[in-house]
């Protein structure tokens, strides 16, 4: 094999691929942000709302689930205009990642919500804390703590889809890539170099949520000692 | 110009049997070196582990899109010429590989230490203990996720359209540059892959119930 790697006509253009990682950042950062807010709405509905609204949740989040994120893209890029709303690239890439992404929240949040036990919100009322005091400390925390390693890796993962949106040339890092690789004929190389990119993006995203899970979950409850013993028999494996 | 009809709607199911078998071949294929490197991983010496680990690591930080263009793009260029369709199981093959291990690592690890010890007490050798002790349970544990990641499967099938593997996806944009009727299209297109995904979804959270109720 005689091919040469020529990564120079490649990070020659390290500006445009700089600037490319920076509108992944924003555009997956404002998914997330708007993604988690969908899905927090989406799921407290879901245990806390009327029927027929938990129903509408529902299908949302099925419809969402059980449909490639590529498709949706489409489909609000290209399908939109025909009902009159036409969308940028990147608003478009935003609102298929962050509907996306709220689906699968609703389903995660929607998990802790329900591994809260009743009796545990009864216990929070019985001990004078307002409702929205007992949502705060006796709901939420306890819950985001259960299902922080799930949401986290689903949050990863819509910053890796975010990738997609270079196929209706939003202007995020693959895109980015795209048009370099075409420029330079140096496919291997530019693909390569991205591929680095996304991995250090992904782990500086892991030490963040790494960071804000150790200050959210600062108070660590200690176990009760008296039933320490009695649950071990029957815990799950 | 064409309208979008029933033959466009042909076309599209004619194109789905695409993506169910590039989807059957990348379960096989990544589900064999899965087991492989989920064993590895769980139980393996000390460097197969950190190299599995490893690979998993980096395979889960890359996006699938930019390894669908490694595998296209990159490796023709190394000498090999890859046709869309290797290319595409390849990669989705590499991708299915990292997840898959790394759930089933999980449902080995889960199985509690008492049961090494119960089969070590009556004497079983190493593969014994795992064809009769370990896999059996750890395959219920894992049955409900592995059913619940062929639907991200089928779905990440959906990225080969980038590099024209003609599956469903392309098939959509191939009827949209002829009909011009995007919304009528993507929405079928979105049909069609609701109901190949729906099924498995739903037989995935009624395995994880059946789960939790046994546990």
């Amino acid at each position: 094999m005689a091919y040469e790697m020529q990564f120079g006509p490649v990070l020659a253009r390290s500006g445009e691929l700089v600037d490319g990682a920076i509108n992944t950042l924003i555009l997956s950062g404002e998914a997330i942000a708007a993604g988690v807010a969908i899905g927090l709405a989406a799921a407290v509905t879901r245990v806390y709302g009327p029927a027929w609204a938990g129903r509408l949740v529902k299908i949302y989040v099925e419809a969402f689930r059980n449909t490639p994120l590529l498709v949706q893209l489409f489909l609000i890029f290209f399908g939109l205009p025909y009902l009159g709303i036409r969308l940028s690239a990147n608003v478009a890439a935003f609102l298929a990642l962050s509907l996306n992404l709220g689906a699968y929240a609703t389903e995660i949040i929607r998990a802790g919500l329900l591994a809260i036990p009743k009796t545990q919100i009864e216990a929070g009322l019985a001990l004078g804390l307002s409702g929205l005091q007992t949502i705060r400390y006796v709901v939420l925390v306890p819950a985001l703590r259960i299902i922080y390693p799930a949401l986290t890796g689903q949050l990863t993962l819509t910053l890796l889809g975010s990738s997609i949106a270079s196929a209706i040339s939003a202007t995020e890092l693959t895109a980015v890539a795209s048009k370099i690789e075409s420029n330079t004929f140096r496919s291997l190389e530019t693909f390569l170099v991205i591929a680095v990119m996304y991995i250090a993006l992904t782990f500086a995203f892991r030490l963040l949520y790494w960071l804000i899970g150790k200050r959210l979950f600062r108070r660590k409850v200690p176990r009760p000692s008296l039933l320490a013993d009695i649950p071990a028999a029957g815990a799950k494996p | 110009m064409r309208t979008f009809g029933w033959d466009s709607i042909q076309f599209l199911l004619l194109a789905t049997r695409w993506t169910i078998g590039l989807s059957l071949v990348t379960f096989l294929i990544g589900g064999f070196f899965g087991l492989i490197f989920a064993l590895l991983r769980a139980l393996g010496p000390g460097w197969a582990k950190m190299i599995v680990a490893g690979y998993i690591q980096l395979v889960q930080a890359t996006p699938l899109l930019v390894i669908v263009f490694l595998a296209f793009y990159g490796l023709s260029f190394l000498g090999f010429f890859l046709p869309p369709l290797i290319a595409a199981g390849l990669s989705l093959a590499i991708y299915t590989t990292a997840f898959l291990a790394d759930i089933w690592r999980g449902c080995i690890e889960s199985i509690p230490r008492q049961q090494w010890e119960a089969a070590d007490s009556l004497a079983m050798s190493g593969p014994q203990k795992l064809r009769y002790v370990i896999l059996p349970q750890a395959f219920r544990i894992a049955l409900g996720p592995t059913v619940g990641f062929m639907v991200q499967i089928v779905k990440n099938t959906s990225v080969t359209a980038l590099i024209g593997f003609v599956e469903l996806t392309r098939a959509g944009q191939l009827v949209n540059n002829m009909t011009f009727q995007p919304f009528h299209v993507f929405l079928t297109v979105a049909v069609i892959y609701f109901a190949l995904c729906y099924p498995l979804s739903h037989w995935s959270e009624r395995l994880k119930g059946r789960g939790h109720a046994r546990a």
